[in-house]
């Protein structure tokens, strides 16, 4: 029996329709990138849930850690002033 | 994957592609990097991109000039996150120009160049600390009343960068409103201030919406694309429009003798804008230009130290995994 120790791991990212962003939706085993856009078609878009696919190998991803978090995005959280919301104007410019 | 080679195409075939191209056009469908597409709508949007991108970029200078003078701490930490955020808007543009098969380098080097234009406006001095309110203001707001309609432009990637960028620049116009409402707070001296501000930058922020539709080059073919889906005159009106009660809230004047409001219309009609001043400051000789380029290219210049110690510390690392 062979198994599929081999078989590299791909993300899978589906635009659902033209002019949205791919989203990530998954992913599966392959043995090159030809056969995981095939796999990616068969497993996730057979009721055409996406009108393009992108398979990337999921060790080409790299990712920041949650647990990181604090330290990463620390400089990020004390500036209300970026929101619009922070500007008190008048009612009637309100909507600016 | 298919790539499409133009060269290589009978004329019928050719036909064929554009025909479905603009099919899909009318259908308001959006074009995405790897489709086919007429050499001409691609050379068009590299130019409507990587212009706007300027215009981010570029315009980071006028704003800059008044980071270390703001008038109290906050209004410097605001100064600072606003030409920050239109930093990142010109790496969303030049990223979605650079799906089009062009590179950063040869967007930069066409800027240096003189061959691609950024946005008139950036060419006028900012000269007080109202013309920071001025520019959130009026500038940022006919930049969003553009980027609002592009929200829908036939491209992909263009499209989704606009809705990224609308997200941020609604804080961009109402920090510069509030500085204006602020100082037409205060005394008669920064009352006047802000007033100076707006009569100078009023007319260049109509400006920046381009001839009129008569005029305009690139008009006609672009609405056929629906690479612009609202004319420029329609935009300057609509611009005009919602600017006319914003300075009434605060008692700021338009510097503007004809503008009126036309019921019939059911807009204001406004005076005619200084079209040979529009022509000087595109075509280099508005105040600012030489010192815009020059300065870009001074900090792209200055910069290359940093891009060439990145390059050998990757070359480091990756020998060190080879040994
Ligand atoms: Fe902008
Ligand atoms: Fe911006
Ligand atoms: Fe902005």
């Amino acid at each position: 029996m062979t198994d599929n120790v081999n078989m590299k791991l791909y993300e899978v990212f589906l635009r659902s329709r033209r002019g949205l962003d791919h989203k990530h939706v998954g992913s599966l085993h392959a043995e090159d990138q030809e056969q995981a856009l095939e796999y990616a078609r068969d497993v996730y878009t057979r009721r055409g849930e996406g009108v393009s696919i992108w398979v990337v190998n999921s060790s080409d991803i790299c990712a920041s850690q949650e647990s990181d978090c604090e330290s990463f995005y620390d400089p990020l959280d004390d500036k209300p002033y970026r929101h619009a919301t922070h500007y008190k104007l008048p009612d009637e410019v309100n909507s600016m | 994957m298919i790539q499409f080679d133009s060269k290589e195409l009978s004329s019928s075939e050719l036909e064929g592609l554009n025909a479905h191209f603009q099919e899909r056009i009318d259908a308001e469908e959006k074009i995405e990097p790897k489709d086919w597409m007429p050499e001409k709508y691609r050379k068009n949007l590299i130019r409507q991109i990587s212009q706007h991108a300027h215009s981010e970029v570029i315009g980071m200078q006028p704003e800059g000039n008044w980071i270390t003078r703001a008038p109290t701490l906050h209004r410097k930490a605001v100064l600072l996150a606003k030409v920050q955020d239109e930093a990142g808007h010109g790496l969303y543009l030049y990223s979605s120009a650079e799906t089009m098969g062009i590179t950063r380098e040869e967007l930069i080097e066409s800027l240096h160049d003189g061959s691609a234009k950024y946005a008139q406006i950036f060419n006028y001095p900012t000269l007080s600390w109202a013309d920071m309110g001025a520019l959130g203001w009026l500038v940022d707001g006919a930049a969003i009343v553009n980027q609002v309609s592009l929200q829908r432009t036939s491209y992909g990637p263009y499209a989704r960068s606009m809705v990224r960028i609308c997200k941020e620049e609604s804080f961009h116009q109402r920090q510069g409103y509030h500085i204006l409402m602020t100082l037409m707070e205060g005394s008669a001296e920064q009352k006047a201030m802000a007033q100076d501000a707006v009569n100078r930058f009023w007319w260049p922020s109509l400006m920046m919406f381009g001839p009129h539709d008569a005029a305009s080059a690139h008009s006609a073919q672009s609405m056929k694309w629906k690479v612009k889906r609202q004319t420029n005159d329609e935009l300057r009106q609509k611009f005009v429009d919602q600017s006319v009660e914003q300075a009434k809230a605060i008692g700021l004047t338009l510097p503007d003798p004809d503008l009126v409001w036309n019921e019939e219309r059911g807009h204001f009609d406004f005076g005619e804008i200084d079209w040979a001043e529009f022509d000087r400051v595109v075509s280099g000789s508005g105040h600012c230009n030489r010192e815009r380029v020059a300065h870009h290219r001074r900090a792209h210049d200055e910069g290359s130290w940093v891009r060439d110690a990145i390059c050998a510390y990757e070359e480091k690392k990756r020998s060190r995994e080879v040994a």
